[in-house]
């Protein structure tokens, strides 16, 4: 019983360690801002969610063994982190990238620029 | 038992955060600095809170959650301050 909980921590965290270091690696393997916003944003934020998906399933049993509230504690504090960083994330990189073409920077091998139509109020 | 686990893949992941810091440190624009530093937030919280899981402590997961949020403030106001100033 408890070696199936150990063989899911242990695919989770894989999960969690693959996709992090796929979002950090995308910050260098992209050409220009928007490409590395994306890669690195969604990247991260489901290799997050992973990385509290085995730290509840650690503290749940945990709290099936030992029965102290601690671990209780733990799995309520992770979820309320979680849902924290699935708030605000998507959020900031919307902020970065809106700022990002507002502040002059344009997409590198873009073929199509909408939201520079949109701007100079063009052909619609 | 399933400690050591936990403080390895922690480790790992703060590799993957020096990775992001080299992106800040050589950007070549202002933007591409702040995409750096919102990953090596998101990082730092993910590697938060399995430091947590590991040494059994959960007020590591507290100052995760305040992390989270403040970074994303700081986001914020860098982004408002990008596109025309703070008004």
């Amino acid at each position: 019983m408890t070696d199936y909980v150990t063989y899911l921590i242990y695919a989770f965290l894989g999960i969690n360690i693959a996709f992090n270091l796929l979002g950090s690696f995308a910050l260098h393997r992209f050409p220009d801002v928007y490409t590395r916003l994306h890669g690195a944003t969604k990247c991260t934020t489901f290799g997050t969610i992973f990385a509290v998906l085995a730290v509840v399933v650690h503290a749940l049993n945990e709290l099936r063994i030992t029965g102290d509230p601690k671990y209780l504690q733990m799995t309520l504090h992770s979820v309320v982190a979680l849902i924290a960083l699935l708030l605000t994330n998507p959020t900031g990189a919307h902020a970065i990238a809106k700022a990002a073409h507002l502040s002059g920077v344009k997409p590198a091998q873009a073929v199509v620029d909408a939201y520079e139509e949109k701007l100079r109020g063009g052909a619609e | 038992m399933i400690a050591p686990v936990f403080f390895y893949s922690a480790l790992i992941i703060m590799v993957g955060a020096f990775i992001a810091v080299l992106r800040v440190l050589l950007g070549p624009t202002v933007p591409d600095r702040v995409v750096g530093v919102d990953t090596l937030n998101t990082l730092v919280v993910a590697g938060m809170v399995l430091l947590g899981a590991a040494y059994d402590r959960t007020i590591y997961i507290d100052i995760a959650i305040v992390y989270a949020i403040l970074s994303y403030i700081g986001t914020l106001a860098i982004a408002r301050y990008l596109q025309g100033g703070l008004k």
